[in-house]
């Protein structure tokens, strides 16, 4: 595995494989008495947020507490109207501080990236959402969660529903989920629809209805409102009668079928109450999840070749 | 030219007299240089200007291997002075461009102040004679503070000291319709030109980069061709219905080039110019999101590069125009959002020429010293600039050196800005002499300090 998690497009098949099934054996020390592993004592994890996102900051949070590592959470402002400190600034006060991990969550596409090859710092560099690029450990998740609910990914088709412009866990998912050999399909109207998506490995729909009843799974994306104002759609009305996933539609889906939403949701928007609270839903078990693979990549990229999981007494190292 | 020219004694004849200091007496005898590539021949220099004679003690430059070609005229330069000394001062920026082998740029206005007043544009004219390295011609906003609303004083630019025949919002585009056909007709009054930054502002809030494959893969904002190309499309109309003299800034686009191509193949007045980074660069660089590539308008794909390539090859685009954009560390060492967009180009521009349109059979010497010095003398209206290496024509010349090759090197420059996104290229050629008005301001491939 590389030094940093920074996209989806850099884990091939085999790393992608390691992680989701690092995350499997980590998974079950959350059904101990103590959830505590002593892999990465002594090692300092920073969750750097220049958005705020309390539910991903909380689950790397509590990722890396599980994994005995120190952690300092650092809340940057600035944005690009209202300039802070400086990335540069921040990333050399990170590096003075000994970190060996920053986890970067960054309003701006590419913040991730620039702070992992910029030559600021040392450490390792995990993208916790950059801007609308990429948003990698979503995706892992998403996919550790299909794993577990339809068995191995290959030929497995999936749909991805709603703003995918903007989405920067439709870029990971589209990347992760065609490496582990799934199917995809992008269904959004063409306002939403990435330009040159044809080069993306996976196909593309403006019309949800036909696209329903061959999925495996279908993963709605949170429509933000202010769209409508920039005229990507007319009214919410119109979005959620064309492309909002009710219980009428959800019907026309096969019946071992799951539907994912990464959060926060729209109800009655992107999707009813009915289908995000239906035993199809996944939506809890992702937030679950999502511990389990940040751990796993915080392990990997931290860890290196020691065994993610010792006894208490050998320390978590040979 | 007007009649203003005659009237006011010509910025060149007394220039000259004043740079009488360093770089040599003003007589040379240039040996054995390949004149626009062709054959060797010595020139001769008497007192700045050129002479069918050697002249007695005049000082020798071995010029044997090397290229003489009229000195280099620059449509598009942002200087910065006043206002962003940090980035770039007119005398660091005109070392840069005699580095470059120019004799003469055009300072862009979007300084602060804006060069939107008489009193600017001869503020920056000043600045230039008093650095001595090359003729500094500004130019004139087109609307106050650059902001859109209302006309500049044009007639009072172009009456000042410094003879403003260029005008130019670069940086914003006059995207109101009706305030472009007035400005347009208006500087018929002075034989102006107006020089477009075309770039629809609705289709491009918030743009990042080229809208494309690379834009949708790295969730950049994409900045759609059409948005240059809707623009350039408006103004050859109005050009042509106002018989009035458009300049097309920087186009990119291989759309562009055909509209242009088809205006041009109408007769109406339209000039177009392209940088050297859109001969050169694509928006394939951008995925490392390293700002250095972040520049507007932005790097495009190979199919724009190959047509602006095409274009420049059939005259359809009539000059190279660097865009020198210099920015502190600052601007460029941060996230591609918040960076600064621009681009140095003045010392690179003829080596990256050769590179892309010489050593690919697209222009000879000939061809490259009428796009880089002959019809940009001729869209601002400088005399003395783009002329034949002749007796009786100022002594303005670069000789350049075209089997060297370098490496590009930011630490090197001598722009005060570094955000050359060349660094670490190998280009070829090299500039030996720049010589204005027969005065050395490089020699040896070394800047004279004046
Ligand atoms: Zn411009």
């Amino acid at each position: 595995m590389k030094r940093h998690l920074l996209s989806t497009a850099d884990l091939s098949a085999d790393d992608a494989t390691l992680i989701l099934d690092t995350a499997a054996e980590l998974a079950r020390i959350a059904d101990r008495p103590i959830k505590k592993l002593p892999t990465l004592r002594g090692r300092t994890v920073v969750n750097l947020f220049y958005e705020d996102s309390t539910r991903t900051r909380i689950s790397f949070e509590t990722a890396a507490k599980r994994l005995s590592a120190d952690v300092i959470n650092f809340s940057a402002k600035g944005s690009s109207v209202s300039k802070g400190e400086s990335l540069k600034d921040t990333a050399l006060t990170l590096e003075a501080m000994g970190a060996d991990a920053v986890v970067v969550r960054h309003w701006a596409s590419g913040g991730a990236y620039r702070l992992a090859h910029a030559g600021w710092i040392r450490s390792a560099v995990v993208n916790a959402g950059d801007g609308t690029h990429e948003h990698p450990t979503q995706a892992l998740l998403d996919a550790y969660t299909l794993r577990s609910r339809l068995g191995s990914l290959e030929g497995r088709r999936i749909g991805i529903v709603g703003d995918v412009l903007h989405s920067r866990v439709a870029r990971s998912n589209v990347r992760l989920l065609s490496t582990l050999g799934a199917e995809v399909t992008l269904v959004a109207p063409p306002t939403l629809m990435p330009f040159a998506v044809e080069g993306w490995p996976c196909s593309s729909s403006y019309d949800l209805d036909p696209v329903l009843p061959k999925l495996d799974a279908v993963m709605m994306l949170r429509v933000q409102r202010e769209r409508m104002d920039q005229a990507f759609f007319p009214t919410e009305r119109e979005y959620s009668r064309r492309y909002g996933l009710h219980a009428q539609r959800m019907a026309a889906l096969p019946e071992h079928a799951v539907v994912m939403h990464p959060g926060p949701m729209n109800r009655g928007l992107e999707i009813s109450a009915e289908v995000a609270d239906s035993t199809r839903s996944t939506i809890t078990e992702q937030v679950a999840n999502g511990v389990s693979v940040r751990m796993a990549v915080l392990y990997l990229l931290l860890g290196g070749s020691e065994p993610a999981i010792g006894t208490e007494n050998e320390g978590g190292a040979k | 030219m007007s009649e203003l020219a005659s009237e006011k004694p010509s910025p060149a004849a007394d220039a000259y007299t004043e740079r009488q200091r360093g770089g040599g007496s003003g007589n040379w005898t240039i040996r054995g240089a390949r004149i626009l590539g062709g054959e060797a021949r010595d020139l001769f220099i008497r007192d700045g200007v050129f002479v069918a004679e050697e002249v007695r003690g005049a000082q020798v430059v071995d010029a044997d291997g090397l290229i003489a070609l009229p000195g280099l005229v620059d449509l598009h330069t942002h200087l910065r002075e006043p206002g962003r000394e940090d980035a770039e001062t007119v005398a660091t920026g005109s070392r840069a461009a005699a580095a470059g082998g120019y004799t003469a740029v055009h300072a862009m206005a979007n300084t602060d102040p804006v060069a939107d007043t008489a009193g600017v544009v001869e503020q920056v004219w000043r600045l230039g004679r008093e650095a001595g390295y090359c003729d500094v011609q500004p130019v004139g906003a087109v609307t106050v503070g650059i902001a859109g609303e209302r006309l500049a004083e044009l007639g009072a630019m172009a009456d000042s000291a410094a003879r403003v025949r260029v005008f130019s919002d670069d940086g914003h585009c006059v995207s109101d319709a009706a305030l472009m056909r007035r400005a347009l007709e208006y500087v018929k009054a002075f034989g102006g030109v107006v020089a477009q930054h075309a770039q629809e502002p609705r289709l491009t809030e918030g743009a990042q980069m080229n809208e494309g494959e690379v834009s949708s893969a790295l969730g950049l904002r994409g900045w759609p061709a059409v948005a240059e190309e809707a623009v350039i499309a408006r103004d050859v109309l109005l050009a042509a219905h106002t018989g009035s003299r458009l300049h097309v800034c920087h186009l990119s686009t291989a759309g562009s080039v055909e509209l242009v191509r088809w205006a041009k193949s109408k007769g109406y007045p339209v000039t177009a110019e392209v940088t050297p980074h859109h001969l050169l660069l694509t928006d394939d660089l951008v995925r490392g999101y390293d700002p250095v590539y972040k520049v507007n308008p932005p790097l495009r794909t190979q199919a724009d590069v190959e047509a602006v390539r095409a274009g420049l090859a059939d005259g359809t685009i009539d000059v190279v125009a660097t865009d020198h954009a210099p920015h502190p560390v600052e601007a460029k060492d941060c996230e591609w959002a918040v960076a600064a967009m621009g681009m140095l180009g003045l010392e690179t521009a003829l080596s990256v020429v050769q590179h892309t349109m010489v050593e690919t059979g697209l222009l000879d010497w000939a061809g490259v010293a009428d796009r880089m010095s002959v019809r940009a003398a001729a869209i601002g209206s400088l005399d003395g600039h783009g002329r034949p290496l002749e007796p009786g024509e100022p002594a303005n010349l670069v000789l350049l050196d075209p089997a060297a090759s370098r490496t590009i090197e930011p630490a090197e420059l001598h722009s005060r800005s570094r955000n050359t996104p060349f660094a670490g290229l190998k280009l070829p050629g090299a500039v030996r002499a720049t010589f204005l008005r027969g005065t050395a301001t490089v020699l040896e491939g070394k800047v004279i300090d004046r």
